[in-house]
């Protein structure tokens, strides 16, 4: 009837993953904080999901047409009329934002103070000059073209709405994000992570911005390619 | 976190009103859902006084009607019950039943708290706007919602809607914490296989939270955009009162799909707790181990994750292509396979267990009685062809009430009696708890059970009155004020729980560290009620599942989690399917 705890034969195939899944203390073996930013990030995906969705059937189920992305979206510089430009600057910089985290991270598992702090400054600036271009996108469009949330004289009105509101949320995780790099930043360039030795905060940083560039994709994609 | 860098809070206002400790966090959340609770009971108690007989209560109309039953709905689905499951007994029971200090990150679980009653003083405030809260419906559907017409389309449906997005901030930073903890900060022995169902069911739960509020924030943000910017993004070109709006081009239906994407999910957020609270409680008081741990695991896993591809069975009337009708309705009974399990499970739990009828064990049992009949009427509601003529009528009010409405507040009660004695390290009075029992039971069966004849007859939800309707025979009027007066009693016995619930702090019958002989390991903390940092020095160790009770030839009737003795029924431990 009875049987003893520590028998315990090693369990095969689908088991033996619900095994080493549920092993005990931690499922994965990785600081909590990160395991947050991951579990959180998640949760954020669902957001942006719902967001970009919702603009899908806003955008299908609307009775006027769409503006036309390479015409809203173009800049005239000198006398042509360049699609996408400002666009792809825009995107080019937060790519880079991207790199600039990557050595960060990489410099701070070498405990390397100065570098880890200069290269997250970096992509703090390079985000401040996305969202800096992204208000300059915003006053073409609403001083020049007169899109606004509730109106449109190009088409559809949805396409104000949809545009400010997941661009401007977008904007919003961006500007959060600069805060954070600099806070982060700034503590590790005075020391505080020096008697622990611990740099994880640099890489949970990381894993929210690099996030933060993946969504700008989407929204690169659905809203100037479509 | 070492033990040493704990230090206790010392004054009143750290200790109690600005603490980090998850156990005072639970309570501050228990204490602020039952407020509001109230609330919405008292909104009910209201209603009914209109439905049963009509026009006595003259102050209110029809207005007032709609906006109760909206205020009534909302509070008890969020600001009750998921703040009760999730902020209070997921915030008391993770730390202590996986075996850890706290949450991992305190602070946030302290902001969490505060954001929510943040979120609770908003709706309340919609309340004395001019024009009042929201009437329009708990499901908020536009766009009536934000049109003249319908009662509290200024400031109620703005507050509703700003204080809805509140809340999902506070329940975001609360089910991070959560999850985190159940992930990462169990003690050693502590493998996900050994966890409480309870923990399971609030684990689970967080992780829908997580992805299910993700809808309703963006349809609760687009729509405030709607109402103060004046987009479109649910508003078609429509007259409303004579007038030509400047609306045009929306989707309503987005609205739904959004909200019911967050509301479906939100239906088992409230039940999986409540599973896994029944589960501990029948098995504690029935002296068995639960029947088919691992089944019931999985079940709560499979039902958390198909909830997510079922919500348009709320839509049937809304109008879609068929064959999706087709899908959802077969998504839908899906589900009733493993809930089923669920069902038999605990049957079989109790099954030649050695019943203790004490009163969280009544509730529990209450419990799979209410839901066994709620489930049973999802079956007719689930089903295209019969849902239609059923929809909008009483026999949904009667449905989604018994199913989750009045079962997870079965399990919560049940939960209260049963933790509270940790939780005040006293006993709650168990005359007044079998009285409570039996008349929310047995209250809830008459205020409900009707209801379904009613349904069925036709009468429509959500009416205020209802004149010119002569298919519905008069008799129905004799029924609806039985129901009213059940539902006054219960209404009011629920002070009696209350009473208990303030009494019993200070004359209960003191309880000792572990009154029911339960194995889990909340109840072999050092000290009842549990200290700062829960365990004293040295965490708990953990060697078995927490289902050990009557093992045969051991020497107590229960084997704590932390014993270190070679017995046990966990078949799990000793290899699979080999019977004893
Ligand atoms: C004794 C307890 C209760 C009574 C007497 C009661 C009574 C009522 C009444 C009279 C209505 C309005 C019916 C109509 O006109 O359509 C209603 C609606 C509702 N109730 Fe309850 N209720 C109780 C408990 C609960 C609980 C615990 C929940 C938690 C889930 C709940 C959730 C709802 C919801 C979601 C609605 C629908 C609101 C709407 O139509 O927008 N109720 N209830
Ligand atoms: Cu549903």
């Amino acid at each position: 009837m009875a049987h003893l705890t520590h028998s315990p034969s090693e369990p095969t195939g689908l088991r033996s993953l619900v095994a080493d899944w549920s092993a005990d203390r931690e499922a994965f073996k990785v600081p909590c904080g990160k395991a947050m930013m991951w579990i959180f990030l998640l949760s954020d995906t669902f957001i942006f999901g719902c967001f970009l969705t919702g603009y899908m059937t806003e955008r299908m189920a609307s009775p006027v047409p769409w503006p036309n992305a390479s015409e809203v979206f173009a800049l005239t510089i000198g006398n042509a009329k360049i699609p996408l430009i400002l666009i792809a600057i825009m995107t080019f910089v937060l790519i880079s934002s991207s790199g600039t985290m990557a050595m960060a991270v990489n410099c701070a598992y070498r405990k390397d103070r100065a570098k880890t702090a200069a290269l997250m400054f970096a992509t703090a600036a390079f985000g401040v000059m996305f969202v800096s271009m992204q208000a300059f996108e915003w006053t073409k469009l609403i001083v020049h073209e007169g899109i606004r949330p509730w109106g449109n004289p190009l088409g559809a009105a949805q396409f104000g709405a949809c545009f400010f509101m997941i661009t401007g949320f977008h904007g919003l995780h961006v500007s959060a994000g600069v805060i954070y790099l600099l806070t982060v930043a700034t503590k590790v360039l005075k020391g505080r992570y020096e008697e622990s030795g611990n740099y994880q905060i640099v890489e949970i940083a990381g894993l929210y911005w690099h996030f933060v560039d993946l969504v700008w994709v989407f929204i690169f994609a659905f809203f100037y390619l479509w | 976190m070492a033990y040493a860098e704990h230090h206790a809070p010392q004054s009143f206002w750290t200790k109690y009103v600005w603490s980090q400790d998850h156990k005072v966090i639970a309570v501050q959340y228990t204490i602020t859902a039952i407020l509001v609770g109230l609330v919405a009971l008292v909104l009910s108690d209201l209603m009914r006084m209109q439905i049963g007989f009509p026009g006595r209560l003259a102050f209110i109309d029809a207005n007032h009607y709609y906006q109760f039953v909206t205020m009534h709905g909302m509070i008890m689905v969020i600001y009750l019950l998921t703040a009760l499951f999730l902020g209070g007994f997921g915030n008391y029971l993770i730390p202590l039943m996986v075996g850890a200090r706290d949450m991992v990150f305190p602070f946030l679980n302290m902001l969490s708290y505060w954001v929510y009653l943040l979120a609770v003083l908003i709706l309340m405030a919609s309340f004395f706007v001019p024009g009042g809260p929201t009437g329009a419906g708990w499901t908020l559907y536009p766009p009536q919602a934000i049109l003249p017409g319908t009662p509290g389309s200024d400031g109620g449906i703005v507050l509703m809607l700003i204080s809805l997005v509140t809340f999902i901030v506070a329940a975001t930073m609360g089910g991070l914490n959560y999850v985190t903890t159940v992930l990462q900060a169990r003690t050693q022995g502590m493998t996900l296989m050994r966890l409480p169902l309870t923990v399971w069911g609030i684990f689970v739960a967080s992780i829908m939270a997580l992805l299910a509020f993700p809808a309703l924030f963006v349809s609760g943000v687009m729509m405030l955009f709607d109402k103060l910017l004046g987009t479109s993004f649910f508003m078609p070109a429509m007259v409303s009162m004579g007038q030509t709006l400047a609306y045009k081009g929306g989707s309503p239906i987005l609205f739904q799909h959004l909200f019911w994407f967050f509301g479906h999910p939100e239906v088992y957020i409230v039940a999986l707790p409540a599973f896994g609270i029944v589960s501990d409680l029948l098995s504690v008081h029935a002296r068995k181990n639960i029947f088919g741990y691992r089944m019931m695991v999985w079940a709560i896993v499979i039902i958390g994750a198909l909830s997510f591809v079922v919500w348009a069975h709320h839509m049937y009337v809304s109008g879609m292509n068929p064959y999706f009708g087709f899908f959802f309705a077969t998504t839908t009974l899906i589900i009733a396979v493993p809930t089923a399990i669920k069902v038999y499970n605990w049957l079989l739990t109790l099954w030649r267990g050695n019943l203790h009828l004490t009163t969280p064990m009544l509730f529990a049992l209450g419990f799979i009685s209410t839901f066994a009949i709620g489930g049973l009427t999802g079956l007719f509601l689930g089903n295209v062809s019969t849902d239609i003529p059923l929809s909008n009528t009483y026999f949904v009010v009667a449905h989604f009430h018994m199913v989750m409405g009045v079962s997870p507040i079965l399990a919560i009660f049940g939960g209260i009696y049963h933790w509270y004695p940790k939780v005040t390290g006293r006993l709650l009075n168990e005359t007044l708890g079998k009285l409570h029992f039996w008349v929310t039971f047995l209250g809830t069966y008459a205020i409900y059970f009707p209801m379904h004849y009613l349904g069925i007859l036709g009468m429509p939800r959500r009416y205020y009155a209802y004149p010119n309707y002569e298919f519905i025979p008069p008799s129905a009027q004799y029924l609806n004020a039985f129901i009213t007066v059940a539902a006054l009693i219960v209404g009011v016995c629920q002070l009696v729980f209350i009473y208990n619930l303030i009494r019993s702090v200070f004359n209960g019958q003191p309880a000792g560290p572990n009154p029911w002989g339960a194995a889990s390991l909340e109840w072999q903390t050092p000290h009842t009620p549990p200290q700062h940092g829960n365990w004293g020095p040295a965490l708990p160790q953990v060697h078995r599942w927490p289902y050990d009770y009557s093992v045969p030839e051991a020497d107590a009737d229960f084997l704590p989690q932390t014993s270190t003795s070679p017995l046990t029924i966990d078949e799990a431990t000793h290899g699979h399917g080999d019977k004893p």
